[in-house]
């Protein structure tokens, strides 16, 4: 054995090993059963998972969101870091919400991307993540306050005979007349005031530090269901941003024992807030606003110095509470975001295309081997192997550089394994033609090695030019095609010149062959 | 030793014409039918929904359109072959949450089916678009980067049937795509710029081995040297050619329908990445070959 060939033999030790070592990681991960994993510490299966290759979407099943920040009603102060911010408390939610492996990016300038990998109940993910979640503490405006401005609407309604029909009550009084009681509305009234009070102009008629809302789901007064429309005064009395704690309980509403509701705790300086704004208004409503829809408007009894307060409504189950107590402690999105693209595989459709890509790629592979060693014979199996090899050193390196495998990335080992017998096929052509003119076995091999080297070398770089240029521009699903391509087509150059040549050397050097089996 | 196409003396060359009028019928067909009617695209690049759903118990698709169209969804409706007959692919534009919607519709309008999530991509307008010149935006980038190589590499003339190969190949699969009804998704996108790999790639062999040749034979005809080259070449072309378009076969019929569409564009590829190496690639450069000597007032042919 030459020196050379010593360092051959060391350099696809020294790889093929260091690629078992990288990929027995992802041979534990996949192989153990749920039971197992569920046996395993958190904190190991959790480092084993980040060193096993990653499983894209389409494969493993899950969520992906693609998320707009709305930045249009923030100050350029505001807007800076707006997106970072949402980053950090979607991160904050998803953590409590308890999902493995979560990738969250910001992507280009306003947008948000979020990947819940196996994960099962897609709404309430997205109802989790999407929520703005700013909550608000504000003063309703006192009876007297709220019948001036009502009737001062109305005239103004009136003089533009803005009423529906031709109800001649309704048109000198167009809101106040369906008022079944203080501000409550019938259901079915609702979109005619909400109408109304959309006419252009009307807001000069609304003082700059009131404010109109409705409540946020029907309720029953004077034996009738219906909403009722608040005004508020609009500077915010407290944020959510007092609030320290958030828990979903049981018990909050004295009227509906069993409901479910939120339970919130004051920071120290939430609870000084607090205490003073229940103090100076005891006898007044005070509005507790998520997104901009009151939730409740409890009468102030007391000063309140214990700073606890709670969410409660009708429309709360164990899991609507938890999540709302998630994101109350999680903290308010800086602007409202909006999905603008979402794919969700559910996990049947993952664990099938799983199924069916590994039985048509082994049948796939068994063909190819099978017409390899009925063509080349003995040099078919080195090709073989050496295919082999290739497919364990580019799924090493993909579990190595935390790549995921996806199924675009599959198509580019599809290349790869063409591309890789293509390789062998043309050094043996080579070596058969220059067997046919006459020239012995070992000067076959080696010029076959040489001459067919310039053409492999020249294809795979114009392959792989694209596949870079694919990978900087492309996304999602062409991404993973040029990543598995790009490193295929690298450790297809290694398995060809090294390992290949290398089995000839041996093959070769051991006395006289007569004749190569080719 | 077992061979295949050994020793063949095939005047490919002579042929030319033919390959030409060929090809160009197959991309005027195919430029005509895509400016005209276009191929079919996915919500990827449409914008829209596309919900795949599997339902508890058979549902004929007229009952299923209906129980949408209820609940104001026009959707298209495919019913999905092979794997079971309650699934079903859904295409529609809504603004609301597209899966709440047809699953309400469903408890609504077909009591006792319930249905099972298996996909949803949904895709606003403006993400749509923005996927659509990215892909563009890859695709070109990744070629004018091939021609720039094989241009330095090797010389301009090849460079140009390379790539020229390449455009048809792509072109000519995404033709197919278009006459099968298939839809063009971003997997497709990839499966495309699989087949344009492979038609660099096999390309790149056949020129190899004429630049090779033309050294050695400089005193014959340039069509001769082609013709030589390429039937030295041609038991590896077609070995090659075979084994990918076995290992593609393998995944059009067991892959499952997700991996249908990809191997589909390869099998197509395959055959079209072959043929052109030497009937447009090859061809090509003999013309612009020719063409070049000409000017230079050499007449080799």
């Amino acid at each position: 054995m030459t020196r050379v060939d010593q360092g051959k033999l060391l350099g696809v030790l020294v790889v093929t090993a260091l690629s078992i070592w990288f990929l027995y990681p992802s041979f534990r991960y996949y192989t153990m059963t749920p039971a197992q994993r569920q046996a395993m510490e958190p904190a190991k299966l959790a480092q084993l998972r980040k060193k096993a290759v990653h499983l894209g979407l389409d494969l493993q099943g899950g969520l992906q969101l693609l998320l707009e920040v709305d930045k249009s009603r923030l100050s350029a102060a505001e807007a800076k870091d707006a997106v970072e911010r949402a980053r950090e408390i979607i991160n904050n939610r998803i953590d409590q919400f308890g999902v493995a492996e979560p990738l969250i990016q910001i992507e280009g300038t306003d947008r948000i991307a979020v990947q819940l990998p196996g994960l099962t109940d897609r709404t309430r993910a997205i109802e989790l993540i999407g929520k703005t979640a700013l909550l608000e503490f504000k003063l309703v405006r006192s009876t007297d306050e709220e019948r001036n401005l009502f009737q001062r609407l109305d005239s103004w309604l009136a003089s533009r005979g803005a009423a529906p029909g031709g109800d001649t009550a309704l048109a000198k009084t167009p809101l106040t007349g369906l008022m079944i009681d203080n501000s409550f509305f019938r259901k079915e009234d609702v979109p005619t005031v909400q109408k109304l009070l959309g006419t252009p102009g009307i807001d000069s008629l609304i003082p700059t530090d009131t404010q109109l809302l409705w409540s946020g789901e029907d309720e029953a007064r004077s034996g009738m269901t219906g909403r009722t429309l608040y005004v508020l005064k609009r500077q915010p009395e407290l944020t959510g941003g007092s609030v320290a704690s958030a828990e979903a309980a049981v018990g909050l509403d004295q009227t509906n024992p069993g409901a479910w509701g939120v339970s919130m705790k004051m920071t120290p300086r939430g609870r000084a807030d607090f205490a003073r704004v229940t103090g100076t208004n005891v006898g007044r409503q005070l509005a507790i606003i998520l997104d901009g829809v009151v939730q409740s408007a409890p009468f102030i009894r007391d000063r309140i110095p214990s700073g606890d307060a709670s969410i409660t409504g009708g429309s709360f189950d164990v899991n609507t509470a938890k999540d709302l107590a998630i994101v109350l402690r999680a903290g308010a999105l800086p602007a409202p975001v909006k999905p603008i693209e979402e794919r969700t595989v559910g996990p049947s459709l993952g664990s099938d295309s799983i199924q069916q890509g590994l039985t048509a790629g082994i049948i796939g592979t068994v063909m190819v081997v099978a017409f390899m060693a009925i063509y080349y014979q003995l040099s078919g199996l080195v090709a073989i192997s050496a295919l082999a090899l290739n497919l364990l050193y580019l799924v090493a390196a993909m579990a190595y550089f935390g790549a995921t495998l996806t199924l675009p990335g599959i198509a580019g080992i599809v290349l790869t394994v063409g591309m890789a017998v293509d390789t062998n096929v043309l050094i043996f052509e080579r070596i058969r033609e220059e067997l046919r003119h006459g020239r012995s076995i070992h000067e076959s091999v080696r010029l076959g090695y040489d001459r067919a080297f310039r053409t492999i070398f020249d294809a795979h770089s114009t392959t792989l030019i694209s596949a870079l240029f694919l990978f900087q521009f492309g996304t999602g699903p062409i991404k993973g095609f040029a990543v598995t391509l790009s490193i295929g087509l690298l450790a297809n150059l290694f398995t060809a010149v090294l390992f290949t040549r290398m089995i000839y050397d041996f093959w070769l050097g051991r006395g006289k062959v007569e004749r190569l089996s080719i | 030793m077992f061979q295949l196409l050994i020793g063949t003396d095939i005047p490919f060359m002579k042929y030319r014409r033919f390959a030409y009028v060929f090809s160009g019928a197959l991309l005027a067909v195919t430029l005509v039918w895509f400016f005209a009617k276009g191929p079919r695209y996915s919500v990827d690049f449409t914008g829209g929904t596309m919900l795949q759903i599997r339902t508890s118990q058979a549902v004929h698709a007229d009952r299923l359109r209906s129980a949408l169209e209820a609940e104001g969804i026009q959707a298209e409706l495919q019913q999905m072959t092979g794997e079971s007959p309650n699934e079903y692919l859904l295409r529609f534009r809504t603004q609301g949450d597209p899966v709440t919607l047809v699953q309400g519709a469903i408890a609504k309008h077909l009591p006792g089916v319930t249905m099972e999530l298996r996909a949803n991509a949904t895709v606003g307008p403006k993400v749509g678009s923005d996927l659509r010149q990215k892909a563009i935006m890859a695709i070109l980038t990744s070629l004018g980067a091939i021609l720039l190589y094989v241009g330095i590499r090797y010389e301009f003339k090849f460079a140009l049937g390379g790539v020229a190969a390449l455009f048809h190949d792509v072109l000519v699969t995404l033709g197919c795509l278009m006459f099968t009804g298939r839809e063009v998704s971003l997997t497709v996108v990839a499966a495309l710029l699989t087949i344009a790999g492979y038609s660099i790639n096999d390309t790149i062999v056949v020129f190899d081995r004429i630049r090779e040749r033309a050294k050695a034979l400089r005193k014959e005809k340039h069509s001769r040297v082609m013709d030589i080259a390429v039937n030295e070449t041609l038991s590896r072309t077609v070995i090659t050619a075979f084994t990918v378009f076995l290992a593609a076969l393998a995944l059009f019929i067991w892959g499952g329908d997700v991996l249908r569409d990809f191997s589909f564009a390869m099998l197509v590829g395959v055959v079209f990445g072959t043929y052109s190496s030497v009937f447009v690639a090859s061809a090509m450069a003999l013309d612009i070959w020719i063409a070049l000597d000409r000017q230079k007032g050499i007449s080799a042919e």
